[in-house]
C-alpha cells in the first residue's frame, strides 16, 4: 500500500510537470494549429535561466524566498521573450506557407537551441559562462528539501509540496486567463477562426504571440520545479520531456487546455506506475506506446472533438 | 473625402489567370444604404473580402473613412470602421451569444492583459461598461434573452441576428452583410429588411448590402450597384437598374422577359 502511494505522490508530481509544459504545446497548437517541436527547448532554456540568475544572486550562499522568487519569476520572463521571439522571427514570417513549412522550421529552432547551448562558452564577451557548453551543471539549491510529511513509509517533501502548489496555481492561473478574461475569449475565437476574428477586429498577430509568450513561460516554471528536485540541467534535458508532454498534449485532445493537464498527470502516474511495478526500463516507452494507442483508437484525444476538415 | 465612408477605386481582384472582380468602383456616404446584387458568382463576395481585408486587391484602392487599407490587415480595417458579416455564417460557435458580442466591443477599446490578472479598478469598469453595450444591441435585437446559450445552439435565423449584433459591436461606420436573409423564409426576410432600416436609423451607419435576390433589395436601397461575371453592368436607383436591359438579361436570360423583377407581383 504504501509503495502504491509513494509511486502515487512521485506520478502526480511528474504529471504536473508534464501537464506544464504541454499546455504550452496545446495553446499554441490551439491558435496556429502548428506543433511547436521547439517548446521542450523552452524548457531547458528555461532551466538555465533559472541557473544564471541562480547564480547571480548567489542563491547558493544564502537562499531566501525572495530569491526562489526572483529565480521563478526572472526565468518565466525570459522564456516569455524567448517565445515570442521565436515566434515573430521563425513562425510569423512562414504563417502564410504550407502548414509542413512551420513544422520543420520548429525542428530547425529547436536544434539551434540544443546545439547553440552546447557551444563552448563565449569567455571573452562575458564573465558568465555562457552558453554552457555540453557537459551538464548543477543547480544550485534554492532551499533545503526537508521531508515534509511522514505517512508510514511514504515521504512527501517540501518539494512535492511546492511543486504541486506552484503547478496547480499556474494551472489555475491559465484557466483563469483562457475562460474569464477578454484576451482568452479571443484566443478561444482566434482558436476557432483566426479570419472571422481578425475580421471582426481582434488583434490576431498579438493574440498569437501572447500566447507563445504565455505557454514558454509555462514552460519555464515547469523547468525550474523540476531542476530544484533534479538539480542536473543540460543543453538536452529538454527532449524527453518535450516529447512525452507532447504525448500528454495528444492524449488530452491537442488544443484543449483542461486536456492537457489530465494527459499530463495521466502520463506521469502511468510512466511512474510501469517503472514501479513493470519494468523500470519502459518509463520512457509507455508515453509512445500511449501515442500510438491514442492515435489509433481516438485520435482526437480525450476531450479533443472529431474534427471536420474546412474545405 | 470626410463624408465618404467607403470608397473603393478600380478595384481589380485576379486569382491566377480568373479575374473575379474587374474595376470595381463604389463609393458610400454615412447613412446610405447601398445594395450590391447579381447573380450567384457574379463577385459580390469578392468584393466583400476585397473592401475587407480578406484579400489585398491586385489593383485599384480601398478606403475606409478617408484612410487608405490596401495591404493592411483585417482588425486594422475593422477599427477604421467597416464590419461585416459571412454568407455563410461565421460566429464563434463554441463561445455563448454575449461573448461573440462582447469580443467585438471589445476590439475596439484597449484593454490589457495584465489589467485583467490584477483585477484593476480600470479594467472592472470597462469589463461593466462592454457588457452593458453589448446588452444593449442584444436587446434592439432581441437575443438578450439567449445571451448565455452557445452560439451554436440558436436557431438558424437568430444565428444571422446574432451575426449582425456582433458586427455591429465594433462600431462601424459601414455595415457590410453579405446575403443576410439567405435560408429564411418571407416572413422573415420582411423582417429582417426592417431591421435593416432601423439598425441605419439608430446606428447612423452606411450598409452595403450582398443580394441576389433582386426584389429583396429593390424595396430597401437607395442605390444599386449590380455585377455579373465581376464585371459592374449596372448602378443607379432601383427604378432605374430594373429596366436596364443589361440587368435582365444578366438575371433572366434574353428569352424570359422581365416580370418576375416586378416588385409589386412578387
Amino acid at each position: 500500500m504504501s509503495e502504491f502511494l509513494q509511486h502515487l505522490v512521485n506520478g502526480v508530481s511528474v504529471g504536473t510537470i508534464y501537464a506544464l509544459i504541454a499546455l504550452g504545446y496545446t495553446m499554441v497548437y490551439g491558435v496556429l494549429k502548428l506543433i511547436n517541436f521547439a517548446h521542450g527547448d523552452v524548457y531547458m532554456v528555461g532551466a538555465f535561466a533559472a541557473f544564471y540568475i541562480a547564480n547571480a544572486l548567489g542563491v547558493g550562499d544564502s537562499p531566501t524566498l525572495g530569491k526562489t522568487l526572483l529565480v521563478f519569476t526572472g526565468s518565466m520572463a525570459v522564456c516569455a521573450g524567448l517565445g515570442y521571439a521565436i515566434e515573430r522571427l521563425a513562425y510569423r514570417p512562414l504563417r502564410e506557407r504550407p502548414r509542413l513549412t512551420s513544422l520543420i522550421t520548429a525542428i530547425g529552432v529547436s536544434f539551434l537551441l540544443e546545439y547553440g547551448f552546447q557551444l563552448a562558452p563565449f569567455e571573452s564577451i562575458t564573465s558568465m559562462e555562457f552558453p554552457p557548453g555540453p557537459t551538464p551543471r548543477f543547480f544550485p539549491e534554492l532551499f533545503p528539501r526537508t521531508v515534509w510529511l511522514q505517512i508510514g513509509e511514504v515521504a512527501i517533501s517540501n518539494i512535492d509540496v511546492l511543486s504541486l502548489l506552484v503547478a496547480i496555481a499556474l494551472m489555475i492561473g491559465l484557466e483563469f486567463i483562457v475562460y474569464r478574461t477578454k484576451f482568452g475569449t479571443a484566443m478561444r475565437a482566434v482558436s476557432f477562426d483566426p479570419q472571422t476574428a481578425a475580421l471582426m477586429g481582434i488583434p490576431v498577430d498579438r493574440v498569437i504571440s501572447i500566447t507563445f509568450a504565455l505557454g514558454s513561460a509555462l514552460a519555464a516554471a515547469a523547468a525550474v520545479l523540476v531542476a530544484i528536485s533534479r538539480p542536473r540541467i543540460d543543453p538536452l534535458m529538454g527532449m524527453m520531456p518535450g516529447l512525452k508532454a507532447f504525448v500528454a498534449a495528444v492524449f488530452g485532445g491537442i488544443g484543449n487546455v483542461p486536456g492537457a493537464m489530465v494527459g499530463g498527470i495521466v502520463l506521469g502516474l502511468a510512466e511512474e506506475f510501469v517503472a514501479g511495478y513493470g519494468v523500470s526500463s519502459f518509463r520512457d516507452a509507455i508515453a509512445f506506446a500511449i501515442l500510438i494507442a491514442v492515435l489509433l483508437i481516438r485520435p482526437q484525444g480525450l476531450f479533443g472533438r472529431q474534427s471536420v476538415e474546412k474545405v | 473625402m470626410s463624408d465618404v465612408v467607403l470608397l473603393a477605386k478600380n478595384v481589380t481582384m485576379r486569382f491566377g489567370g480568373l479575374t473575379a472582380l474587374n474595376d470595381f468602383n463604389l463609393e458610400l456616404k454615412p447613412r446610405e444604404l447601398v445594395g450590391l446584387i447579381g447573380p450567384n458568382g457574379a463577385g459580390k463576395t469578392t468584393a466583400f473580402n476585397a473592401l475587407s481585408g480578406v484579400y489585398a486587391p491586385t489593383e485599384g484602392t480601398v478606403s475606409v473613412g478617408g484612410e487608405v487599407v490596401n495591404g493592411r490587415r483585417p482588425n486594422e480595417i475593422s477599427r477604421l470602421g467597416l464590419a461585416r458579416t459571412f454568407q455563410n455564417i461565421r460566429l464563434f460557435k463554441k463561445l455563448s451569444v454575449l461573448d461573440n458580442v462582447r469580443l467585438a466591443c471589445h476590439a475596439k477599446g484597449k484593454s490589457e492583459l495584465w489589467q485583467a490578472l490584477l483585477l484593476t479598478a480600470e479594467h472592472e469598469r470597462r469589463e461593466a461598461e462592454m457588457e452593458k453595450r453589448a446588452f444593449e444591441l442584444l436587446d434592439f435585437m432581441e437575443l438578450s434573452g439567449r445571451a448565455d446559450e452557445e452560439a451554436a445552439s440558436l436557431p438558424y435565423g437568430m444565428q444571422r441576428r446574432l451575426e449582425i449584433v456582433r458586427a455591429l459591436a465594433t462600431g462601424p461606420k459601414v455595415l457590410c452583410l453579405d446575403e443576410p436573409a439567405a435560408g429564411m423564409n418571407a416572413t422573415e426576410t420582411a423582417a429582417l429588411m426592417k431591421l435593416i432600416h432601423a439598425i441605419r436609423e439608430k446606428f447612423g451607419v452606411a450598409v452595403l448590402l450582398i443580394e441576389h435576390d433582386m426584389r429583396l433589395v429593390m424595396g430597401i436601397s437607395e442605390r444599386l450597384v449590380v455585377l455579373d461575371h465581376g464585371v459592374t453592368i449596372a448602378q443607379g436607383k432601383p427604378e432605374a437598374v430594373r429596366k436596364d436591359p443589361k440587368v435582365i438579361e444578366a438575371y433572366l436570360g434574353v428569352e424570359e422577359g422581365h416580370a418576375p423583377l416586378d416588385p409589386e407581383k412578387a
